[in-house]
């Protein structure tokens, strides 16, 4: 363990290693490279050591396996963590802004008195501090920050990093918790899995994916008539959802589903960060949006700056065209 | 069960973001501000717990980033009670740790059962405030909700996960909540509820002491160099959808 070391909290999703992890083990790898650290992993569970394999791209694994962290319980995991990171005190800890993430980290940097960032997109080592790009205000703001003091609680967004699955020789240590734990306030239940029998937006080669910007949910039939032209299907940001108008098996981000089909049409979309989560590795991006700055464009292969509702219909007419 | 809902301002994205003079922080002299998206939802969501359960809602905020017409409206939406928090510039939100301090001590009279608070704010750099709230109250949390079911001293709340899963989980009271999402969308209310509450509203004011600054400089603020990779399709509408079935015809998606 050194000053110059560089830890990340590594999670699991659906019983394997989640993408971000890989993507924060990468993030680890270029920064050590500038502080001379190694990349410890840390991975809280009930069995995590039979995911550490795939973990080697750090120099150390520390599997922490307790009963108690058999779930996700936000003062558990902050105790341990609070524990493992005094213990270790690395130069920065690099923590997912994920639903695990946002519960510990800002409340971790509090506990251990460190300075804590939201949204990291990019980290550089400047002098004695670290130079952090962050991106706020749903993608339209950069920031560049100086954040002195150690250790760095960095909480990363999402597609940040190039993932690095590299395996190496990592070190693997499973230990029980060091803290002692008991059930606290917030105990978990049960996961709720979506409901099934909806079509499943992650096997669909074309996307109409619709937001805020259709307005009302009488417009979200011309939206289906296009996808059906397309033979595709209606994917959704996560206010559509929350207005009850489909589905959340249609939601497509953050908290909905990763989808990577051959065509995403975005109508209406701004392109948050966690709505680029879900939609950026799609093979061909077409974005329509009123405004021009909006982020999606920064994403989107091809950017139409117009009112969707004008578009759908000479749309649906031009695809008919050109089926004939 | 008396709830406490913490609502903050943020700038509304739809208007143009200036950035100031000293290039370090948006030109809050010309940002237009609006309700944090999330905290009208944990607003939201007290409204339904107090519609089923019965009980208080009282709403905290702080006096900057043009409140008055947010309280104003959850005044009319239903909150019972309205604190606000006098700051020094009202101009500009503070950042999540200092915000965080300025609403414990404020929360820490009104005897909260549950302290429900928007999970998070998309101008939150400096930590968040949800959980920092929880932890100077000394208060159990979890955040990125959706959705609230009462129960007896404690309470349901559904905790998203990717994949649209839900953890269930159950939480003891007092606790703080982040809510990303009210189990309804948030109601609307018709101008002229908004009007007569503006007469009939009176906000308490609690003076809370300031609280001191994160250990993080900002050293430039920037828009990111936008469309970088889109290629803009310029025309009439038609037009547009014409080279649109080309891209499509040219991409192999449309045979
Ligand atoms: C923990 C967490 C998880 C989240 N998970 C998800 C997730 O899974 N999925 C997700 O999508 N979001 C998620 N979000 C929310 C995300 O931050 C954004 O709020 C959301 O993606 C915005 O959706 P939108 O683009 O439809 O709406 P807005 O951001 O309101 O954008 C609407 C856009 O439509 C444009 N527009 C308006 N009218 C028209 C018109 N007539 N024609 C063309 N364009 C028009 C506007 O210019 C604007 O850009 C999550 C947030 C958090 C904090
Ligand atoms: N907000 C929610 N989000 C997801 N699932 C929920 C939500 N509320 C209730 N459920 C689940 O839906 C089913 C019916 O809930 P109820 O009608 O509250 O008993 C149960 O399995 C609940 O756990």
């Amino acid at each position: 363990m050194s000053a110059q070391d560089i830890l990340v909290v590594a999670e699991t999703n659906q019983d394997a290693p989640a993408d971000i992890t890989f993507e924060l083990l990468g993030g680890a790898r270029e920064l050590a490279g500038a502080t001379g650290g190694q990349v410890v992993a840390v991975l809280l569970g009930s069995d995590g050591v039979k995911h550490a394999a795939a973990l080697s791209a750090a120099d150390r694994i520390l599997v922490i396996d307790d009963p108690q962290l058999a779930a996700f319980s936000p003062d558990a995991y902050v105790a341990v963590l609070e524990h493992v990171i005094s213990a270790e005190g690395p130069r920065a800890v690099l923590v997912g802004c994920t639903t695990i993430g946002y519960d510990v980290a800002p409340t971790l940097a509090a506990k251990l008195n460190a300075p804590v960032v939201n949204g990291c997109k990019a980290v550089a080592v400047e002098g004695d501090a670290l130079k952090v790009t962050c991106g706020l205000c749903g993608g339209k703001i950069l920031a560049d920050v100086a954040v002195a003091g150690s250790p760095a609680i960095l909480m990363t967004l999402p597609g940040s990093f190039r993932p690095s699955e590299a395996a190496g020789q990592a070190q693997v240590e499973t230990k029980a918790s060091p803290v002692p734990l008991q059930p606290g306030a917030v105990t978990f239940e049960q996961m709720i899995m979506p409901e099934a029998g909806d079509v499943d937006i992650m096997q669909q080669d074309v996307l109409v994916a619709i937001g805020r910007g259709i307005q009302q949910e009488g417009n979200i039939e011309m939206a289906q008539e296009l996808a059906e032209t397309l033979g595709g299907e209606l994917a959704a940001s996560r206010p559509i959802v929350d207005q009850g108008w489909l589905p959340t098996t249609r939601q497509v981000g953050k908290s909905g589903m990763i989808v990577k089909p051959k065509l995403y049409l975005a109508l209406g979309i701004s392109g948050a960060p966690e709505h680029q989560e879900g939609m950026s590795g799609s093979d061909v991006i077409i974005a329509v949006n009123t405004d021009p700055s909006a982020p999606i464009f920064d994403v989107a292969h091809y950017g139409v700056e117009m009112d969707l509702l004008d578009l759908v219909e000479p749309l649906v007419e031009a695809i008919n065209a050109k089926k004939g | 069960m008396n709830i406490v809902v913490v609502v903050r301002q943020v700038p509304d994205l739809i208007e143009p973001l200036e950035i100031a003079e000293s290039g370090t922080s948006l030109d809050f002299d010309e940002v237009s501000f609006l309700v944090n998206e999330t905290d009208d939802h944990a607003l939201e969501q007290a409204l339904l717990l107090k519609e089923a359960g019965g009980g208080t809602v009282t709403v905290v905020a702080l006096d900057c980033g043009e409140v008055d017409d947010t309280l104003y409206t959850a005044a009319a939406k239903g909150a019972d009670k309205i604190v606000k928090i006098p700051v020094e510039d009202e101009l500009r939100p503070p950042a999540p740790p200092a915000a965080a301090a300025l609403f414990a001590e404020a929360v820490k009279g009104l005897q909260a059962d549950l302290v429900l608070v928007g999970s998070s704010a998309h101008d939150e750099l400096e930590g968040m405030l949800a959980p920092l709230l929880a932890l100077k109250l000394q208060l159990p949390y979890v955040g990125v909700i959706r959705g609230v079911r009462a129960g007896d001293g404690s309470v349901t709340a559904f905790k998203e996960f990717p994949g649209a899963v839900m953890a269930k989980m159950n939480v003891k009271l007092p606790a703080v909540l982040g809510i990303l999402a009210a189990d309804q969308p948030p109601r609307y209310v018709p101008v002229s509820r908004i009007k007569a509450a503006t007469k009939s509203t009176e906000f308490e004011e609690v003076e809370v002491a300031a609280a001191a600054a994160p250990g993080v400089t900002v050293q430039r603020m920037y828009h990111p160099a936008a469309g970088e990779r889109a290629e803009m399709l310029e025309g009439s509408e038609e037009e547009v959808a014409a080279k649109i079935a080309e891209i499509l015809v040219e991409k192999g998606i449309l045979k």
